[in-house]
């Protein structure tokens, strides 16, 4: 063995040492995208009104409050950054329930307490064939519930002129019973809140506590003391929880509030009044959502389907190239553990088109070692002595894998530019694994061919 | 065991039966584009994504029962086990009620997967993937002819275009769902299929001195042999794993991987046969040295 060569065999196998280490144990090393972990993706567009538009300032306090409710729900490391000028996007790793998390972050959260002024009977059911005993009578119960409809319509029409002409009204419904209220001015906002904490009445259900501010408290005992004996409204995002009739003043400051809540739910309304209404309103673009059982059936799949790939290849190469073969599988082997070392090392995100990505590498990685070995074959047919056939091969195959690679980079190059989340993982394993896979085959191979021949001088293995 | 397969297959008495077929297929191809189009995912429709699973086995008729009540009876519905479904659905604002319809029927379903894509950012990302394929077709020409001569890329770039409206042919003719993975799988396609014409023009352009001693026909036809078992090769160990991605790597990325493959097949057809073809009848009609 001359000594470069011994340099080189020093150079690749500090290189793989090196790769090695940085690679096992594998478990928690590749960052895992939302796709692959579970999570939940958002791109949120701010919508301003005239009284709050959307600015910087505001953005950036939506973004405060955003954060306040993602960590009080208890979600690590989450990504939350402004996009453009009026764009928000949320990543939320490992939530189990994508559903939840759309309603804590998407719901502005504006607590109002309102004055009733009017309120509409409760809508009946429309009557069911099955409980009337004939036609006739079915029918004029229909006419009598259409009747009964059409006056709380006439009514609502009545609210809603009231409401058009005085800026201090407003008309909203309670979802539970459909009834429709027209309500005077609002006494107590969530901005006099301090504090807001799940627990259960008397009867088991789940409520929300209320602790206002001093100021919330004066106001909130100023209101009930002037509505014993009526109703005063509960408004969340404009539409009515619940409206109870005040039965004594209220001075200590607090309040509860009862209405179609599970555990669940009042939980999460709880940590929005905490952590305050969102300074804009916002409007889901985008959501992708993973539960966490389909990301890990993902990695799984994919694992499965890049072991029989490399088996597959392996199987070839050998049986194609028989000798040459084996340093090729060598090859293959140290450009797949550099390609993990170098997402490991450059810190990417592993997503599902990524390992599309590792295991079309799998398949190009070959390439090299294929066109090299074409080119060697050739060169001993020209008659040339195998060392002469192996620096020609090497030095004729290197323009062509030069060029070969340099236009999926480029490809690969401009998917990193404009593509986002998964499609960037994409491109960032395909351009690993061009880079590992040329290095391989140069550098890597001609090491180990040129080790081998002088180890065993058998020139009949490359015929 | 050793497999050495010698042969000389004269490619370019073939050219005109070649160059005839691919224009067959991208005439075809265009057509189908034209009149059946493609099935657009919504990623770039805009709409709403739902993967779930019911907890005992049940039918696409009982997923579309629970729908209609919400007058989603005509979303798209796709089983790919006896429990799991995938459910599209044009709008993007019916996500809530679609799901509240699922779980009265099957208050046990767990639900894998949930996208919803406005129409706003459809639109965007439709643009974008146009302006990625372009930037990266340009990008490419302007490397291969400042690489090679512009003949030679010209009629890469010409195998391209050949490529990638095949392959969105296949993909309109089988109503395979175009996602913002396909544009990745596309633009792979693009790179890997350049790849192999340039593998091949690389061995012409070597052999391009003796183009006035043995003609274009025999220049081409020696270039192609010489490059062919590495071109069958390449493309066979690219194959495999795209193939095995394709079998076992799960219905999210079926889509992606059978882009693969229909790219890597057509791509490797190109370069042997079509870049070959076009160039040789070029140099026929208008000889350069």
């Amino acid at each position: 063995m001359s000594k470069r060569e011994r340099w080189q065999l020093i150079f690749v196998a500090v290189i793989v040492a090196v790769a090695l280490f940085s690679v096992f144990p594998i478990q928690g090393r590749v960052r895992l995208g939302l796709d692959l972990k579970g999570g939940v993706h958002l791109l949120l567009q701010a919508v301003g009104t005239a009284e709050v538009p959307v600015t910087d300032d505001s953005i950036e306090r939506l973004i405060a409050v955003l954060r306040n409710r993602i960590d009080q729900y208890g979600i690590a490391e989450p990504v939350i950054q402004r996009q453009g000028k009026d764009r928000v996007v949320v990543d939320l790793p490992g939530v189990e329930d994508p559903e939840a998390a759309l309603e804590l972050i998407g719901k502005t959260a504006m607590l109002e307490f309102r004055q009733v002024v009017g309120v509409t009977p409760t809508p009946p059911r429309a009557p069911e064939r099955k409980n009337y005993d004939s036609d006739e009578e079915f029918q004029r119960a229909q006419e009598r519930w259409r009747a009964m409809m059409a006056e709380i319509e006439e009514n609502v029409r009545q609210m809603e002129e009231k409401a058009a002409s005085d800026p201090n009204l407003i008309v909203a419904k309670e979802e539970e019973s459909g009834r429709f209220y027209l309500l005077g001015t609002a006494y107590v906002t969530g901005e006099h809140l301090v504090d807001a904490k799940t627990s259960y009445d008397s009867l088991g259900r789940p409520t929300v506590n209320l602790k206002f501010s001093r100021e919330g408290a004066k106001l909130f005992d100023e209101a009930t003391a002037a509505n014993v004996g009526k109703q005063i409204a509960i408004l969340l995002d404009g539409v009515v929880i619940s409206a109870p009739v005040v039965q004594e003043r209220i001075s200590g400051g607090e309040a509860q509030i009862s209405g179609r809540f599970t555990t669940a739910t009042a939980q999460r309304l709880a940590i929005m009044l905490r952590a305050g209404a969102l300074p804009v309103s916002v409007k889901i673009l985008e959501n992708r959502s993973v539960g966490p059982t389909l990301g890990s059936d993902s990695i799984k799949a994919g694992v499965r389907a890049g072991l029989i790939g490399v088996a597959l290849v392996v199987v070839f190469m050998l049986i194609y190239y028989a000798f040459l073969g084996v340093v090729a599988d060598l090859a293959l082997g140290v450009t797949m553990l550099l390609l993990l070392a170098g997402l490991i090392s450059l810190k990417a995100t592993l997503t599902l088109p990524g390992i599309a990505g590792i295991i079309l590498t799998i398949g190009m990685a070959v390439d090299g070692n294929i066109l090299i070995y074409e080119r060697i074959r050739e060169e001993i047919r020209s008659g040339k002595t195998i060392y002469a056939s192996i620096d020609a091969g090497f030095r004729k195959a290197f323009v062509t894998i030069f060029d070969a690679n340099i236009t999926t980079l480029i490809a690969a190059a401009v998917l990193y530019y404009f593509g986002s989340g998964p499609i960037r993982g994409f491109a960032v394993t395909l351009s690993i694994g061009i880079v590992a896979s040329v290095f391989s085959a140069i550098v890597v191979t001609r090491t180990l061919l040129r080790i081998f021949l002088t180890v065993k001088k058998d020139l009949t293995l490359l015929r | 065991m050793r497999l050495r397969i010698k042969f000389y297959i004269s490619f370019m008495k073939v050219r005109r039966l070649a160059l005839l077929a691919s224009t067959i297929a991208i005439v075809a191809s265009i057509c189908l584009l034209g009149f059946k189009g493609l099935n657009l995912g919504i990623d770039f429709s805009g709409g709403v994504l739902v993967q779930m699973e019911t907890n005992e086995a049940s039918s696409v008729g009982d997923v579309r029962q629970a729908l209609e009540k919400v007058g989603l009876g005509t979303s798209v519905i796709q089983a790919y086990s006896e429990k799991g479904y995938i459910i599209r659905i044009k709008s993007e604002e019916s996500q809530e009620e679609a799901l509240r319809a699922l779980r009265e029927s099957f208050p046990e379903m767990s639900l894998l997967r949930l996208e919803q894509v406005g129409p706003v950012v459809g639109s965007q990302l439709r643009r974008q993937a146009i302006i990625a394929v372009f930037i990266s077709l340009v990008c490419i020409l302007i490397y291969i002819t400042f690489r090679f001569r512009f003949r030679f890329g010209a009629v890469s770039v010409l195998a391209l275009f050949h490529d990638v409206i095949i392959t969105l042919g296949l993909f309109s003719l089988t109503g395979r769902e175009i996602s913002l993975p396909f544009i990745a799988a596309i633009l792979t396609i693009v790179g890997y299929s350049l790849n192999d014409t340039i593998v091949v023009l690389d061995r012409v352009r070597e052999n391009w001195r003796h183009v006035k001693q043995w003609g274009i026909v025999k220049l081409l036809d020696d270039s192609i042999n010489q490059t062919l078992s590495r071109t069958i090769n390449t493309s066979l160990t690219t194959f495999f794993p795209v193939l095995a991605l394709f079998l076992w790597g799960g219905s999210a990325i079926a889509d992606f991987s059978f882009a693969f493959m229909v790219g890597i097949v057509v791509g490797t057809y190109s370069s042997i046969f079509i870049a070959g073809a076009l160039l040789c009848e070029w140099q026929l009609r208008s000889p350069k040295t």
